[in-house]
């Protein structure tokens, strides 16, 4: 399908979400309470059919922390990407989609472990790199001190 | 066996809990399996990683463009030519330069040299964990000629770091092509040989046949990518639909099995070892003439925005995105890696067959553990 | 003093005679025994040290490379180096171990090989000791290894160390069937089961050649049972580095290590040496029988002109080579695919083996 295709479709299921033209794939911004219903749609409806979730990205941006996942269709063949940003900055929590797509089940420990973003339902929310109990902090957080950075 | 397979956390009461590794001969690198058994029977696997974690993407930030490429070779070494190429197409679509078709041709059949190499070393690793102890010395003996090649071209014999955005580092040897031409001569009558010693072995196939079952919708869903995905059907060579450098001139089979077990993943790879012959085939006579690279700002800044780029890396499907905001360092670096994924399927594979299994599984799924720590 | 290479009785008698010539009888056997003993254990020593270097050597060969080649021309005394080595090992005591079993297991191990060597026939003259029940002693007493595997599991309080003396344990009893059983049916060929017999009874043809086809189905059977007993080549998963670190023997450093692996070394010669004995002649040259024409005995003369014991040597160094050249090529059989092979393959052949070698026998279908 190509992307005006696309955007219809996904119209026609939630009017407010907001989509835009990347400089390569079709992005779509939606609010953290939807994230799941629309993850669902995206998968499940048979025209759309995004089964291939290639990368979960965890952003630490000024106003909020996101998380950022590309999807494809391995029937249509047509790649999207879906980004949500957390409503709070001081506890970022977003809903997991780790039942929809299985492979988000590392990739979410991953954003977790790094960003601190939580993800509400997920099945086995631990650190993955760091250590479980010792480890303070989410490294990749544009705040983040340590005693061992060196700066250049 | 169904009610076996038992979720993530679940311990039971009589369960007999072992580790293997970080240090162990077979995971290939330090990695930690937490195996929960019931005799022999293996009833949940959960891997720990994070023993090598080194915080690249968090040093993507501070570094240019042209550094980075130093780190993506550090990642999946074994395809460290096709990790850098990632990156170098990356800045060259966002900031939309056209390379020489000479860079996308020689590009290309050093990919596919690598990816001969990395599948060589696996075939040699994966004899050697089931016990076929000859095999690791035959599958290094035809791999040195390959890295004495890259030696000679671009300086190294591993981590290459031989692309730059724009094209390469400097042209290739003059000798290159001839001893291209002489290996694959060389490797063609080798090949056989390795389907006499192991694929057509008995031993082999009682130990890899039936054994670890991923099905089209868990390879999918758990975005197993690669020969081990490509062996349960998942049509995902990134070579094949989303082309890139040199790969839509060249004719070469998307190898897919249905079967989705270890010896399907076995020979997959073997299979994928002759189309990556045949690849260099049809590209080392007509290599374009012409410059190595095309011309660069010393300083790359990309525009705004988001940036993706997917290549076929010999484990499966390679990422990289980068989150710009227009200087010349990312904002945010991300590196899509395939073993990580493949990695996430493995308690799916291994619940309920034997402990010995395990190995010949995560074997077969080819992992290179600082690939998946990042 | 006759010492004639083709036959050491006459030099056997001639030493028993000067002891019991020159010293009270108690005193003459007692010296006859330790004269016996040491011979034995140079030769075990020696054998040992000569397997392990030629187990290298062959690896490499078969891996493309080179192997020991620099201590000692071509590398003949690296394992005395590493024996060296091994001697000076820090002997890691173990906690929670019981420590009278621990040190006691190498031993027991080492003493059951050391039992079974000494009926073999290395020679005409050369045989230590010839019971009448020759096959069946040397079957039971190699067998008690077995007891000296699981007291090391047991004993080293290691989860590891458990499992592989376990797997190791079901392993070597059930093939202890099969071999067993592969040699009762030469047994039936031959009517005798006194080792010296046996290889008397070669004199016309080896047992392999003349018992045709069962004798051969009963050689492939002994050979590959006979690996698996020894827990080497693929079926070597019990002490196999890339399952379960080292198996039974992981809490062993030192000396103790080192007897393990010389007696795995020694059971591999026992094993090689019975398959030679008694499928391949022992110490009986090459003959042919008299059924091929009166040329026979000119050929068999010249076959004699080697001396028995080379005769030995070598055929056991043959079965040896292929048991090493197994081990190198194959990949690992699973335990319970070892075990199926045995119980549903191996043990139904030998069974119908036996009756077509008695069947051969009956008939007189043999030549």
């Amino acid at each position: 399908m190509n992307n005006e295709h696309l955007i219809e479709k996904i119209r026609s299921f939630d009017s407010t979400i907001n989509i835009t033209q990347g400089p390569q794939y079709l992005t779509l911004d939606v609010a953290p309470e939807s994230l799941s219903k629309t993850a669902f749609m995206l998968k499940n409806n048979p025209d759309l059919s995004f089964d291939y979730l290639f990368c979960l990205t965890g952003n630490d941006l000024p106003d909020a922390y996101s998380v950022v996942y590309h999807l494809e269709s391995i029937k249509h063949r047509h790649c999207i990407v879906l980004t949500a940003k957390a409503a709070s900055r001081e506890n970022p929590v977003l809903d997991t989609v780790s039942n929809i797509w299985l492979t988000a089940d590392f990739h979410e420990r991953e954003v977790y472990d790094l960003i601190g973003i939580t993800f509400a339902n997920h099945p086995d929310m631990r650190r993955i790199f760091l250590d479980e109990e010792d480890w303070v902090g989410y490294p990749l957080r544009k705040d983040y001190t340590d005693n061992n950075i060196v700066s250049r | 066996m169904e009610d076996l397979i038992l979720d993530n956390n679940t311990i039971q009461e009589e369960e007999y809990i072992i580790n293997m590794g970080p240090q162990h001969p077979s995971t290939h690198g330090v990695l930690r399996f937490k195996v929960s058994l019931q005799g022999e029977t293996v009833l949940n696997v959960q891997p720990h990683c994070g023993y090598i974690h080194r915080g690249i993407e968090k040093m993507c930030e501070k570094l240019t463009y042209q550094q980075i490429i130093h780190l993506t070779d550090r990642m999946d070494y074994l395809s460290a030519h096709i990790n850098n190429e990632a990156v170098c197409l990356l800045v060259e679509n966002a900031l939309q330069i056209e390379v020489p078709e000479r860079v996308k041709y020689i590009r290309t059949i050093l990919s596919e040299l690598t990816r001969l190499a990395s599948h060589q070393l696996w075939w040699c690793a994966f004899g050697m964990d089931l016990g076929a102890l000859t095999t690791y010395f035959y599958g290094l003996r035809d791999r040195e000629p390959i890295l004495d090649i890259f030696e000679e071209t671009t300086g190294a014999r591993l981590l290459q770091s031989f692309n730059t955005p724009g094209g390469l580092m400097n042209d290739i040897h003059p000798n290159f092509i001839k001893r291209v031409k002489d290996y694959i001569v060389y490797f063609r009558k080798k090949l056989p040989e390795y389907d006499e010693l192991l694929t057509g072995n008995v031993i082999l196939q009682e130990r890899t046949n039936d054994v670890g079952f991923l099905t089209l919708e868990d390879a999918i869903s758990y975005g197993v990518t690669g020969p081990s995905g490509r062996a349960s059907g998942f049509a995902c060579d990134i070579r094949k639909h989303h082309p890139y450098s040199a790969y839509d001139k060249v004719d070469f089979k998307e190898i897919l099995y249905t079967k989705g077990d270890t010896f399907h993943r076995y020979k997959a790879r073997v299979e994928e070892m002759w189309e990556s012959l045949k690849i260099i085939e049809q590209l080392i006579d007509n290599i374009p003439d012409g410059d190595y690279t095309a011309k660069m700002k010393p300083i790359i800044k990309l525009p705004e925005g988001e940036y993706y780029q997917r290549v076929e890396a010999a484990r499966g499907e390679f990422g990289v995105y980068i989150l710009s905001k227009g200087e010349k360092y990312p904002y945010r670096a991300k590196f899509r890696s395939p073993n990580f994924s493949n990695l996430s399927a493995i308690n799916k594979m291994a619940a309920g067959y034997k402990i010995a299994d395990l190995v010949a599984i995560s074997g077969s799924l080819d992992l290179v553990i600082p690939d998946i720590d990042r | 003093m006759k010492f004639n290479i083709y036959d050491l009785t006459s030099f056997n008698q001639w030493i028993d005679k000067l002891l019991y010539d020159n010293l009270p009888a108690f005193w003459a056997m007692i010296i006859e025994m330790t004269l016996i003993g040491v011979a034995f254990l140079l030769f075990y020593a020696v054998i040992g040290l000569f397997l392990v270097y030629a187990e290298r050597k062959v690896c490499a060969f078969i891996q493309n490379r080179v192997g020991p080649n620099r201590v000692g021309p071509y590398g003949i005394f690296q394992t005395i180096a590493d024996f060296i080595k091994l001697l000076m090992k820090e002997l890691i005591p173990i906690n929670k171990a019981d420590k009278f079993l621990f040190n006691l297991a190498p031993f027991i191990v080492i003493i059951a090989s050391f039992m079974a060597i000494a009926a073999i026939p290395f020679g005409l003259g050369l045989h230590a000791i010839d019971f009448n029940i020759g096959v069946f002693y040397v079957m039971a007493v190699s067998s008690l290894g077995v007891i000296g595997i699981l007291l090391a599991g047991w004993s080293s309080n290691n989860k590891y160390s458990l499992i592989g003396a376990m797997r190791s344990g079901a392993q070597i009893v059930s093939y202890e069937l099969s071999v067993g059983m592969s040699l009762v049916t030469i047994v039936i060929l031959a009517g005798s089961m006194q080792l010296s017999t046996i290889v008397e009874a070669q004199r016309n043809g080896w047992f392999i050649f003349t018992g045709h086809v069962p004798a051969f189905i009963a050689f492939l059977v002994f050979i590959i049972a006979g690996t698996a007993e020894t827990n080497r080549g693929p079926f070597d998963l019990a002490e196999a580095e890339s399952e379960l670190t080292a198996g039974f023997h992981t809490e062993y450093s030192g000396i103790k290590f080192a007897f393990f692996f010389l007696a795995e070394y020694m059971n591999m010669f026992i094993v090689a040496s019975i398959a030679a004995t008694i499928f391949w002649g022992g110490w009986m040259p090459f003959h042919l029988g008299p059924i091929f024409g009166e040329w026979t005995l000119g050929f068999n003369n010249v076959m004699d002109y080697i001396p028995p014991f080379f005769w030995y040597i070598g055929k056991t160094m043959v079965v040896i080579f292929i048991m090493m050249w197994f081990k190198w090529t194959f990949p690992r059989l699973r335990i319970d695919q070892l075990l199926k092979l045995e119980w549903k393959y191996l043990l139904p052949i030998n069974l119908f083996n036996i009756i077509l070698m008695a069947l051969i026998v009956l008939m007189g279908w043999h030549f």
